[in-house]
């Protein structure tokens, strides 16, 4: 019996994945070869998936990336036993993308089968949560305090300092919700989380619910991810199977379940408290602050909301210790942050790293430039709210303090990259219309403002009034951004006025209109 | 495609009743609701605002926050194009527009014969392998049109 790995991220499905795992059944049945398929995660190498693997003697093999027509090759070539092909990989560890990479979040995720518990046991899973376990509250929160982990969702914020300020709150009836909205544009992390290791979020919110002292959670998955969320919803089954999850886990004493709950197409829920009045069946409008989530959060209780990548990061920090987590990073950025490299990119995927690279080596060394081998023009960092960087700021180290002085973001951590056909003017107008699509409409910059940006653009690009409308898009821009009650108003403004900053030859009498 | 494509009360009843046990359940009633009956009918608005003790006014204004709900019945298969900025880069908007003009429809519209609806979705985390977009519970990467085409063409054939 040989096993071969087809993976059933949905980057691979999308590439026909689901087509390859049938022919090799297919073949391998005719050819009287005894063939396994196994569906893992993705490694997060998409310019190489679909990859396949085979387990030989000497070690996984990889192969990709595979269509279906090259199935038959595959199997003259006999790749069962790790034979020579054009499409052969060797190991997919040894490829340089894997082998540079620092992978503790994402250790596990396209090795195993998502929803085998054996193999998430065999690969250190359950560790930390038992180690949580056994040292109680206090400990658990001192340990990711020391890690120095910072939420993942956008806005860095100490995740020590949330856990502990719940946990001091007194009542038993507390919430850990997960934030798996992933609305950015360019980041695709917790959904491999959630389609490709899926028990190691289960592990990393009962860790949370230990320390805070909850017995019910919540993940708020948003509804483009419907692979995703099916993947999850078995995890769970099976970890509450396993006693890992609901009454008295695995003999504790401890008790907490976990539901999950699908948003309905709207971007704003992604914002934390937009994301609780959800989840409690209104509207997705953000609520002012104070109160914090962490004092009144869901149905008004003390609720830690934390994006996946936060919590994942968790059974490490457990298990390893949080010093051994801090021992990565630099300057108070520690830790790795799993980086989404998007676009027109040639090795576009998925880059577990210490903080510190320079965006220049994310984007020209790691992702290869450009797919269309055009030159680079500009990287949007950290979602639709993200600044647009151009090359001269290349040497901008990934940090989350390093980017703010150049006015710009690291949020979840997406990079999407433009080459030098990109028009700035419309991406600026994108921003602006999207902004407007996705308020809430509760305050009036972003609800107005967003639409009258978008029509000021509209009317640079057909060389209206320029300097008169440039002017009035800068004040705007600054309304909006003081004026917003969250960062959906508040940070729409930066996309616009770094394409307007860094590429204000966009802006001038429109290419469209000039050839009019 | 819907289970029951056209609205039903009894069945509605029974699909609110399925979810009182939750904390908050108007949304799991409503995405229940698209599901069963591909939208989310007028008809259903004061059966969930009695039962859950809402206002109408209410449970409307949830209905029309949310992109996802959709009042009117849909075509046999949705399709979702990704017009976020990822999917941007690599050409997606004119390949839609291409795609749109084929099938004689503009975005959130459905075809003459009622086989697909056409949506817009901001991105389906398949940004390194774009552009995307979603046929029914089928993601397509690295689209273009002779894919869109043959994707529609293989469903509607089913
Ligand atoms: C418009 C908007 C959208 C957001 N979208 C997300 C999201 O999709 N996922 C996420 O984790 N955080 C998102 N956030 C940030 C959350 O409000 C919140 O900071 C985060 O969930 C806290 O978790 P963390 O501390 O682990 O990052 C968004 C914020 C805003 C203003
Ligand atoms: S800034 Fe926009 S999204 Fe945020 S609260 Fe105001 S209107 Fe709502
Ligand atoms: S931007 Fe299109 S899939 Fe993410």
């Amino acid at each position: 019996m040989t096993r071969v790995f087809v993976p059933k991220d949905v980057v691979a499905l999308a590439l026909g994945a689901d087509r390859i795992a049938r022919k090799i059944s297919e073949l391998g049945a005719a050819r009287g070869a005894t063939v396994e398929i196994v569906r893992n995660g993705s490694r997060g190498m998409f310019f190489l998936e679909p990859m396949i693997e085979v387990e030989t003697p000497s070690g996984r093999i990889a192969y990709g990336p595979v269509s279906a027509s090259d199935v038959a090759s595959l199997f003259d070539a006999n790749f069962l036993n790790g034979g020579a092909h054009a499409l052969r990989i060797g190991k997919a560890e040894e490829h340089p993308y894997l082998a540079k990479q620092t992978r503790l979040t994402f250790a596990r995720c396209g090795i195993t089968d998502p929803l085998s518990l054996q193999d998430y046991e065999a690969l250190d899973g359950w560790r930390g949560l038992s180690r949580a376990l056994a040292i109680g509250p206090t400990a658990i929160i001192a340990e990711v305090t020391q890690s120095g982990l910072r939420g993942r969702g956008g806005a860095g914020f100490p995740t020590g300092i949330k856990w502990k300020t719940v946990a001091d709150c007194a009542g038993d009836r507390k919430y850990v919700v997960c934030n798996a909205d992933e609305g950015d544009s360019g980041t695709f992390a917790d959904r491999m989380v959630l389609e490709g290791d899926p028990f190691m979020l289960i592990e990393g919110m009962a860790i949370c619910a230990v320390a805070i002292g909850a017995k019910k959670g919540y993940v708020y998955c948003r509804s483009e991810y419907p692979h995703g969320a099916k993947t999850f919803n078995e995890a769970l089954r099976l970890a509450r199977e396993a006693g890992w999850l609901g009454n008295n886990i695995k003999g504790s004493g401890f008790s907490f379940d976990i539901e999950l709950r699908m948003g309905a197409g709207a971007y704003v829920c992604g914002e934390e408290t937009a994301l609780l009045e959800s989840l409690e069946g209104k509207r997705g409008i953000v609520r002012a602050k104070p109160p914090l989530p962490a004092h009144k959060g869901l149905f008004q209780q003390p609720t830690v909301v934390n994006n996946v990548l936060s919590f994942a990061a968790a059974p490490f920090i457990l298990a390893e210790g949080g010093a051994a987590y801090a021992s990565f990073g630099m300057g108070r950025s520690r830790g790795t942050m799993p980086l989404q490299i998007a676009g027109n990119v040639r090795y576009g995927g998925l880059f577990e790293t210490a903080f510190g690279l320079t965006l220049g080596e994310i984007v020209e060394e790691i992702g290869g430039g450009t797919l269309s081998a055009r030159p680079v023009r500009a990287v949007q960092c950290g979602g639709p709210l993200g600044a647009y960087f151009p090359k001269a700021l290349f040497d901008t180290p990934f940090d989350y303090e390093a980017f703010a002085a150049k006015d710009g973001l690291i949020g979840h951590g997406g990079l999407v990259v433009f080459d030098d056909t990109v028009d700035m003017a419309e991406m600026a107008r994108f921003a602006m219309e999207f902004c407007a699509i996705e308020s809430c409409g509760k305050c009036t910059p972003c609800r107005i403002g967003s639409t009258r940006g978008q029509e000021t653009i509209e009317r640079l690009m057909k060389g209206e009034n320029i300097a008169g409308n440039l002017t009035l898009l800068e004040d705007l821009c600054q309304t909006m951004k003081f004026g917003s009650l969250c960062a959906l108003g508040g940070f729409a403004p930066y996309p616009v006025t770094s394409a307007l900053r860094h590429f204000p030859e966009d802006f001038q009498p429109h290419m469209a209109a000039a050839a009019e | 495609m819907p289970k029951t494509p056209v609205f039903d009360e009894g069945r509605a009843r029974q699909i609110i009743a399925e979810h009182l046990d939750l904390e908050g359940p108007l949304l799991p009633i409503l995405h229940a609701f698209n599901e069963e009956f591909g939208f989310v009918s007028d008809s259903a608005v004061p059966l969930i605002a009695d039962t859950l003790k809402l206002t109408r006014a209410e449970v409307h204004g949830v209905i029309t926050f949310y992109h996802d709900f959709r009042r009117e019945p849909c075509g046999r298969h949705v399709l979702k194009i990704c017009r976020a900025e990822a999917c941007q880069s690599l050409g997606s908007e004119a390949i839609a527009r291409g795609a749109l003009a084929e099938l004689g429809v503009t975005w959130h519209g459905t075809t003459k014969d009622g086989e697909i609806s056409v949506e817009p979705v901001y991105c389906l985390g398949l940004c390194a392998s774009g552009p995307s977009a979603l046929l029914d519970d089928l993601p397509i990467g690295r689209f273009d049109k002779a894919k869109l085409t043959e994707a529609i063409g293989e469903v509607s054939a089913a």
